[in-house]
């Protein structure tokens, strides 16, 4: 198996308005966008809010924690670089904050299931720091 | 009930027969093969076609759609435009004629869309945020948007594998029944499509479309011009359409999607309940797209789709409720975004019947649905058959 960190696949694509939540992410720390007007958290980023339409987003630290609303195990992924590490988990993890984003999910050989609580790990795919999620131990 | 008058009717249909590979022919060509084949179906020439509407995305050219389609056909319509509302585009095209021949900016309206399908088909640079924000992780397109969906309503409601594969084993059936089908000669059980590699858990390989090249071509008119066309007139009785998102994660609702008020809008024009309804030709691009939409149509309870099915008798031209008995597109061939109109045009095949070995006994009313994106563009159609 090869590790994430060696993977040729495509990554973000940094512009002015996503570079905080990259960049925060690779740093450690997970960032989303806030509305001060309505306080509705924002993902993915926005120049206005998209929920009161205010101009008036900044960037906030989150919880990092979730809750993994589905998943999918992949077995032919759509770019030949994630080949050599298939089967793989991708999932739709819903932030303690309200929103929900795609992200990578590391097992640590455990089986993922709907509803399964996720915690913020990144990790190194490829040439970047990505905002990853990892299955909290199962306490069951 | 708002039952609207019907004021516009399909009198002319164009279909291609699909293939896996095209060599040395444009999309332009195709377009303009299918749509000589509609309009000579209409009766019509094309000098009496006065209104165009295209699909995005063809091929060689980008920008400038209607005008340069309309030229390359030799028309100079006075209403024209691009559709784009993925696999629902054609169905979106169909209201949108309606519409523009009732505020009086033409009659009788082309609607097109096709693709060629090369060898190596170009990658557009795509900067739309599920390329930013999903690709990075390893998310692989459509297969893992509908894998997730699929996942999530199997959690929710505790469906089985063999209740989603009944209907790839349905569609596959039905394709042989039509001899244009892609999968004609070529069956496939309900253990076949379970032995099939995992694309995506939940997905199996054969509850996915296969993509081939291909067009279709519908022309809408007034009920009363169709009138004097040599086929049934098929009037619109009824249109809904909804748009919710554009990436999986950003889905209101992972089980149910926007067909269900687009069906509810649609059914309302038309006077008519679901069950009053004939045929369903339903998008399918995945076996959980006919699931789900069964169930926002109102025909059994969330989660129940499989019951229902096995109720209902199958899928065939025989069953209850017969659904895409020209194979969908699982058992067609998806023929890129003109996979959504090939609904439209058994719809209309049916109620003119005209389906050969697969007729139904009696069909007068269809609703036809289209799909695009994630399970968030929505069209749904009710059409009906001229007393």
């Amino acid at each position: 198996m090869t590790d994430l960190s060696e993977l040729k696949v495509p990554g973000p694509i940094f512009e002015p308005l996503n570079t905080p939540f990259w960049d925060s992410a690779a740093e450690g720390v997970l960032k989303i966008q806030h509305c001060q007007s309505c306080q509705s958290h924002v993902f993915y980023p926005r120049p206005i809010c998209p929920h009161c339409w205010a101009d008036a987003l900044e960037w906030v630290a989150v919880s990092g924690q979730g809750q993994l609303k589905s998943y999918s195990e992949i077995h032919k992924p759509g770019h030949p670089g994630w080949a050599s590490i298939a089967p793989y988990v991708v999932g739709l993890v819903r932030l303690r904050e309200g929103p929900t984003l795609l992200s990578h999910i590391l097992t640590d050989g455990q089986a993922p299931r709907v509803g399964a609580p996720v915690d913020f790990a990144p990790t190194r795919i490829g040439e970047n720091t990505l905002p990853c999620f990892r299955l909290a131990k199962d306490m069951t | 009930m708002r039952h609207l008058t019907p004021r516009a009717a399909i009198s002319g249909i164009g279909e291609l027969k699909p293939q896996r590979r095209t060599e040395n022919v444009a999309t332009m060509d195709m377009l303009m093969r299918v749509s000589a084949e509609a309009i000579a179906d209409a009766g019509l020439t094309a000098d009496q076609v006065d209104g165009l509407l295209v699909g995005p995305q063809v091929g060689e050219t980008p920008q400038h759609v209607p005008a340069a389609v309309s030229e390359y056909f030799g028309m100079m319509p006075t209403m024209s435009n691009v559709v784009d509302l993925g696999g629902a585009s054609g169905h979106g095209m169909i209201w949108r004629a309606a519409a523009a021949i009732a505020a009086g900016q033409c009659e009788t309206v082309l609607c097109v869309i096709g693709n060629h399908r090369n060898p190596i088909p170009p990658r557009a640079a795509n900067r739309n945020p599920a390329r930013e924000f999903d690709t990075p992780f390893g998310a692989s397109g459509a297969n893992t948007s509908y894998a997730l969906l699929m996942q999530a309503h199997m959690a929710a409601y505790g469906c089985t594998p063999e209740d989603y594969a009944q209907i790839a084993a349905g569609a596959r059936a039905n394709a042989q029944l039509n001899p244009m089908a892609i999968f004609y000669g070529k069956p496939a059980s309900v253990e076949d499509v379970l032995a099939s590699p995992l694309v995506a858990s939940p997905l199996h390989l054969l509850e996915i479309v296969m993509p081939v090249a291909g067009a279709d071509a519908v022309i809408v008119t007034t009920a009363e011009k169709a009138k004097q066309g040599p086929h049934r007139p098929v009037h619109l009785l009824g249109a809904g359409e909804k748009i919710t998102h554009r990436a999986v994660s950003q889905a209101p609702n992972l089980t149910s999607g926007p067909l269900k008020p687009s069906i509810a809008r649609a059914l309302d024009q038309s006077g008519l309940g679901i069950q009053d309804v004939d045929f369903l030709s339903l998008y399918d691009c995945y076996t959980i797209m006919v699931a789900a939409t069964i169930e926002d149509a109102g025909l059994c309870q969330p989660g129940q789709f499989g019951a229902w099915l096995r109720d209902n008798g199958g899928m065939g031209h025989t069953a209850a409720k017969p659904i895409n008995t020209h194979g969908g597109q699982l058992g067609f061939g998806q023929p890129d975004l003109a996979g959504g109109m090939t609904h439209v045009v058994e719809a209309v095949r049916q109620i003119r019947g005209t389906t050969g070995a697969r007729q139904m006994k009696k069909c007068d009313t269809a609703l036809v649905t289209g799909n695009g994106a994630t399970m968030s563009e929505a069209v749904a159609l009710i059409l009906g058959g001229a007393a």
